[in-house]
């Protein structure tokens, strides 16, 4: 850090401010716990023992107004998508959207002959990170969380950004 | 009773309301709709026959030619015997008398065929879509339907056959 390097005692870590909020959303993103499909019952197993989100610093909360991440998980049927829509912005910033499985990215299996199915979940809410499979297996789910983490971690929310 | 008895008990209470139609598989039996709920009542507390049981309610479209049909399946747990019900509608006007008030559960039932085909249950308390949105457009299990291109602003991406995306 230039300057400010060895005029500290060791246990003072100098860094700018940007980082350490990046830092320290980017580890504790907490998840909206609501699942649509079958795409729920992998995430509530990614969230159990076995794979244990929390290890990376995720656990479920039930309210919008609490959760920083929003995992939609499952077919978005178009009844659906207003709710979800009103859900997202019932989020405090900052926030994100993961979109998985097949259903949630383009209507998955649906994409032709469900006139109720919502063709894609981004064409109501923007999405961060999308995760492919049918149903994605925990440790796919968990790829795009690090993603996710990853993609947080870069950001800078004090630096004044050009127009 | 087999299905055949129970066409025949039904024939002479109820004369002409009671149709042959020789097309039905044996266990189907054709009634005319103006006539439905008096027969179900008659159905259900008949000694004899005793449906306690609606198991449920179908609506079919037989496409252009044909008319739309709602199929009930009723069944006595005293007796052990079923039988399947079936009456047409005239397909630009479904109407027939509701049979919520008899069978419970006929509520729930007669909503979902509502909610897909339109047929409307006369005498229904809460005639509502069940499964679809309030505001949603159109039968989506009649044999002519069309989707609607948008709903509540978001729009539906058209998909053609072969083409693709549109």
């Amino acid at each position: 850090m230039g300057v400010l390097e060895n005029k500290f005692q060791d246990n003072v870590v100098v860094a700018s401010l940007d980082k350490i909020l990046g830092w320290a959303r980017s580890t504790s993103p907490w998840y909206f716990q609501f699942g649509l499909a079958c795409c729920a019952i992998e995430m509530m197993a990614s969230a159990a023992s076995r794979h244990d989100l929390e290890r990376i610093g995720m656990m479920p909360r039930s309210s919008p107004r609490q959760a920083d991440v929003m995992i939609v998980a499952g077919t978005v049927t178009m009844k659906m998508a207003l709710r979800v829509k009103k859900l997202y912005e019932q989020m405090a910033d900052p926030k994100y959207v993961i979109s998985m499985g097949s259903c949630a990215t383009s209507g998955g299996p649906y994409w032709q002959h469900g006139y109720h199915v919502l063709k894609g979940v981004d064409l109501v809410v923007p999405v961060d990170v999308y995760v492919p499979g049918c149903p994605p297996r925990p440790e796919a789910l968990i790829e795009g969380l690090l993603k996710l983490q990853e993609k947080i971690q870069t950001e800078r929310p004090l630096t004044r950004k050009l127009a | 009773m087999t299905s055949i008895e129970i066409k025949e008990a039904l024939k002479n209470q109820f004369g002409k309301s009671v149709m042959e139609n020789d097309e039905l598989p044996e266990n189907q039996v054709e009634v005319k709709g103006e006539e439905w709920l008096d027969i179900a009542t008659f159905m259900k507390n008949d000694p004899k026959l005793s449906f306690d049981q609606l198991e449920c309610i179908t609506g079919i479209d037989t496409g252009e030619e044909g008319p739309l049909q709602s199929h009930y399946n009723l069944h006595s747990m005293e007796h052990r015997h079923k039988i399947e019900i079936v009456i047409n509608h005239d397909k630009n006007e479904p109407k027939v008398p509701s049979i919520e008030k008899l069978w419970r559960i006929g509520d729930w039932f007669e909503r979902e065929t509502y909610d897909m085909f339109g047929i409307e249950y006369i005498g229904h308390r809460d005639l509502r879509r069940i499964l679809c949105p309030d505001d949603w457009e159109g039968w989506p299990l009649r044999k002519d339907y069309e989707p609607q291109e948008s709903f509540h602003g978001i729009v539906v991406p058209k998909i053609k056959e072969e083409e693709g995306w549109e």
